[in-house]
C-alpha cells in the first residue's frame, strides 16, 4: 500500500528536454495511466520512478520517501517490460523467483509466493517450462507473476500488452485491471493506446511532449478535454476540428461561411471576433436535412457492423468525419451539428473555452 | 458469384511440354555432378597428405628411407605407434609423445580457458559499464590485434625473462592469453542481449556478478564451447613461442617436439615414427571438434533468444 508523488521532474538527454517539470499525486491503491503518443517521454518518466533513469531535476517520492537518489531494488517497485524480460534460460519458476533469491528470503517461503502467485495467474502447470515454451498470453502472465510475488508498494507496467494481439490483448486488459483491483496496488501504467488507457485507469496522464496536457479520470478527459490536443488524441475516429470565431456577444460562433451555431451552455469569455477551434465528435454529427445543415461529399465509408464510419468533406472543403448507427451508403450526407455537444478552443492556445 | 466463362476448358486436360520438362531434368543432373565432382575433388586434395601419413606410419623406417610412397597400410602399426608413444623418435634424441601429448594438452587448455576468461570479463566491462574511457579501453583492445604474438615476440621473451619465467608453465601460457579477437567476438555477443535483462535484473537487485553469473554466462554457454574449440586449436597449434621459451624437453609440446624430430642434413630420418607422432598429434584437435561439434555449429549460427 502506497502513494507516489513526483515533484516538478524534469529530464534532458544532453541537449534535448524530454521531461518539463511532471507533477502528479497518486494515490494508495488508484492505477494512473499515462498515455500519449510514441516519443512524448512516457517510458523516461515511467523508467525514472522505477529508478533506471535518473531525473535532471525534482523528486521521486513513494511513500513519503524520497527515493530519487535510490536503486531501483531499493525502491520496493515491480515493473512489467514490454517485452517482459523473462530470462531466457531460467524456468518460469526461477524467473519468479529470481527478485527473491537475490532477497535472501526463505526457500520456502519464495515456493509459498511463487506457488501463490501461479495460483492467481492460472499458471501453475507452466512452471517448470522456459520463455521459449510458452504464448505470448502465457508469457505476459508471467511478467506479472514476477511483479506480484515481490508484494511491492508500487507496479510499474510499461506497455505490457502491445506484443499482444488483439484479441488477448484485451482479455489481459481486464485481467490487468482486476488484478489490480484485487491486491490493490498503486499502479502506475504507460500506453501509447487510448482505448487502452480510458478502459484501464482511474485516472489518466495525457502526455504531449513531455508535458501532462490533462491529468483526469477517463470520462472527464472524454467530456471535458483540457485542450485541442488532448480532445484529438482521445476518442476514435478523432474529433472534427472546426475553425471559427466568437460572435453574437460571444454566445455563438460563426463559421467561415457565416453559419452561425449558439452555444448551448452560455457565453464564452473573449472579445467579439476572437478566432477560436470548434470540435465536434463524430457520433455528435447528427445526419438530417434542415436549416444549418452541413451537406457532406462522402468520400469513403467503413462499416464496423452496428455502426458506420463516414469520411466526407464540407462544401469549403474540410475534411469532416461522422459516426452513425447503422449502415449508411450514399454520396452525400447531410450533417447536423448538435451544440450541446460542442466542444470550444482558444484557437491561438488550443486550451479549453468554459463558459464565462 | 459469376460461373466460369467456359468450364469446359477448365476442366481439359493440362499440355505437357514433354521436350521442357527432359531438358530441365538434363540441366539440374549435370549441374548435380558438376557440384559433387568439384567437392569430390576438394575433399581429395585436403584427405590425401593425411591418408600419406596414416599409411606412413604403418611401415618399417627403411621404406619411406628408399624413396618409396606407399598407398596401401604396412605391417607395423603397433610398434611404431609403440616406439613413438613410449619413446619418442627421430635422429636426436625427442620425449616420447605421451609427454608431449599431455604437456600440450595443458598449454592448450590453459589457453583456451584463460582467453575466455579474459575476454569475457573485459567484454563484459565494456558493454555492459559506462565509465570514463570506455572508448577508449575498446579500441586499446581493439588495436592489438594489429600485433600479433610474431611482432611482440622480442619484448614479450625479454619481460617473460626477466620475471624468471623462462620454462615455466606461467611464461608459456600467460602471454599467449591475452586476446582482442575473443573479446570483440564477446562484445558482439553481449551487444545482442536486450537492454531489458540488464533492467529487470536491477529491479531484482542483482549487482554486477550477480548479473553476470546468473545471466550473463548462461545465455553465453554456445558462445563460450564455440570459442573454446576455436582457441583450444589456435592453443595446440602453438609453435613459435613454446620454442623459444621452453628448452627443458620433459616440458615440450607435440607440435614443437615433431618438428625438432626432423634432423637436417643427410642423417636419415625415422620417418616411421615421426608420421605416427604425427597423427597422436592431429587426435585431440579432431576428437575436440568432433566431440563439441553440436555446440560449435549452434555458438556460430544462432543465439539463444
Ligand atoms: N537514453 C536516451 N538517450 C537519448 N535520448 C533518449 C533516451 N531515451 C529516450 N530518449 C528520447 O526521449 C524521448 C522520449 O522517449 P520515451 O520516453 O521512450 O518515449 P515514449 O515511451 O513516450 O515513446 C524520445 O525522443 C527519445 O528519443
Ligand atoms: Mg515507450
Amino acid at each position: 500500500m502506497a502513494t507516489l508523488s513526483l515533484r516538478d521532474v524534469k529530464k534532458s538527454f544532453n541537449a534535448t528536454q524530454v521531461l518539463h517539470g511532471i507533477d502528479l499525486e497518486v494515490n494508495d491503491g488508484e492505477l494512473v495511466v499515462i498515455v500519449g503518443a510514441s516519443g512524448c517521454g512516457k517510458s523516461t518518466l515511467l523508467r525514472i520512478v522505477a529508478g533506471l533513469e535518473t531525473p535532471t531535476s525534482g523528486q521521486v517520492v513513494i511513500n513519503g520517501r524520497d527515493v530519487t537518489g535510490l536503486e531501483p531494488a531499493d525502491r520496493d517497485i515491480a515493473m512489467v517490460f514490454q517485452n517482459y524480460a523473462l530470462y531466457p534460460h531460467m524456468t518460469v519458476f526461477g524467473n519468479m523467483a529470481y527478485g527473491l533469491k537475490i532477497r535472501g528470503m526463505a526457500r520456502d517461503e519464495i515456493a509459498r509466493r511463487v506457488q501463490a502467485a501461479a495460483e492467481i495467474l492460472g499458471i501453475g502447470p507452466l512452471l517448470d517450462r522456459k520463455p521459449k515454451q510458452l504464448s505470448g498470453g502465457q508469457r505476459q502472465r508471467v511478467a506479472m507473476g514476477r511483479a506480484i510475488v515481490r508484494e511491492p508498494a508500487l507496479f510499474l507496467f510499461d506497455e505490457p500488452l502491445s506484443n499482444l494481439d488483439a484479441k488477448l490483448r484485451v482479455q489481459m486488459r481486464a485481467e490487468i485491471r482486476r488484478l489490480q483491483r484485487r491486491l490493490g496496488v498503486t499502479s502506475l501504467f504507460v500506453t501509447h493506446d487510448q482505448v487502452e488507457a480510458m478502459t484501464l485507469g482511474d485516472r489518466l496522464v495525457v502526455m504531449n511532449a513531455g508535458r501532462p496536457a490533462q491529468v483526469a479520470p477517463p470520462m472527464e478527459i472524454f467530456s471535458r478535454p483540457a485542450d485541442t490536443y488532448v480532445a484529438g488524441f482521445i476518442g476514435s475516429p478523432a474529433m472534427n476540428f472546426i475553425p471559427a470565431s466568437l460572435d453574437q456577444g460571444n454566445g455563438s460562433a460563426r463559421l467561415p461561411d457565416g453559419t452561425l451555431i449558439p452555444f448551448a451552455d452560455g457565453p464564452r469569455p473573449g472579445t467579439a471576433g476572437t478566432p477560436i477551434t470548434l470540435g465536434l465528435r463524430p457520433e455528435h454529427l447528427e445526419p438530417g436535412d434542415g436549416p444549418g445543415s452541413i451537406p457532406l461529399a462522402v468520400e469513403l465509408i467503413e462499416p464496423l457492423g452496428s455502426e458506420t464510419v463516414v469520411h466526407g468533406r464540407t462544401p469549403a472543403g474540410m475534411a469532416v468525419t461522422a459516426r452513425l448507427n447503422g449502415a449508411f451508403s450514399g454520396e452525400r450526407l447531410p450533417v447536423r451539428i448538435a451544440p450541446a455537444h460542442l466542444h470550444v478552443f482558444d484557437a491561438d492556445t488550443g486550451r479549453r473555452l468554459d463558459p464565462a | 458469384m459469376d460461373a466460369p466463362a467456359n468450364p469446359v476448358a477448365l476442366r481439359a486436360e493440362p499440355v505437357r511440354d514433354d521436350a521442357l520438362l527432359r531438358a530441365t531434368r538434363r540441366r539440374a543432373l549435370l549441374s548435380r555432378l558438376l557440384a559433387h565432382g568439384a567437392l569430390i575433388l576438394g575433399v581429395l586434395i585436403v584427405a590425401f597428405p593425411i591418408y600419406m601419413t596414416l599409411v606412413g606410419s604403418t611401415h618399417d623406417a627403411g621404406t619411406i628411407g628408399r624413396g618409396d610412397v606407399p598407398l596401401v597400410p604396412g605391417a607395423h602399426t603397433v610398434e611404431n605407434y609403440a616406439t613413438a608413444w613410449n619413446e619418442g623418435g627421430g635422429r636426436s634424441q625427442t620425449t616420447p609423445a605421451s609427454t608431449m601429448l599431455v604437456n600440450s594438452l595443458i598449454m592448450a587448455v590453459a589457453i583456451a580457458l584463460g582467453k575466455i576468461a579474459i575476454s569475457i570479463l573485459s567484454a563484459y566491462a565494456v558493454v555492459f559499464f559506462s565509465f570514463p574511457g570506455r572508448m577508449l579501453a575498446f579500441w586499446a583492445i581493439f588495436i592489438t590485434l594489429m600485433l600479433p604474438v610474431e611482432v611482440r615476440i622480442i619484448p614479450t621473451f625479454q619481460v617473460i625473462v626477466d620475471l624468471n619465467l623462462g620454462n615455466t608453465w606461467p611464461g608459456l601460457v600467460i602471454p599467449l592469453i591475452a586476446s582482442a579477437t575473443a573479446t570483440l567476438l564477446f562484445r558482439q555477443f553481449f551487444l545482442t542481449i536486450p537492454d531489458e535483462f540488464v533492467e529487470a535484473a536491477k529491479i531484482d537487485g542483482a549487482g554486477p556478478v550477480r548479473f553476470l553469473r546468473d545471466v550473463v554466462l548462461p545465455l553465453s554457454l554456445t558462445n563460450i564451447a564455440a570459442l573454446f574449440v576455436i582457441l583450444f586449436i589456435y592453443g595446440w597449434n602453438q609453435y613459435l613461442w613454446p620454442l623459444l621459451i621452453i628448452n627443458d624437453r620433459s616440458m615440450e609440446t607435440i607440435v614443437v617436439g615433431l618438428s625438432k624430430m626432423i634432423g637436417r642434413g643427410d642423417a636419415q630420418n625415422e620417418w616411421n615414427t615421426i608420421m605416427a607422432t604425427a597423427v597422436l598429434a592431429l587426435l585431440p584437435p579432431v576428437l575436440v571438434v568432433a566431440l563439441m561439434q553440436r555446440w560449435f555449429v549452434r555458438g556460430l549460427t544462432e543465439t539463444e533468444k
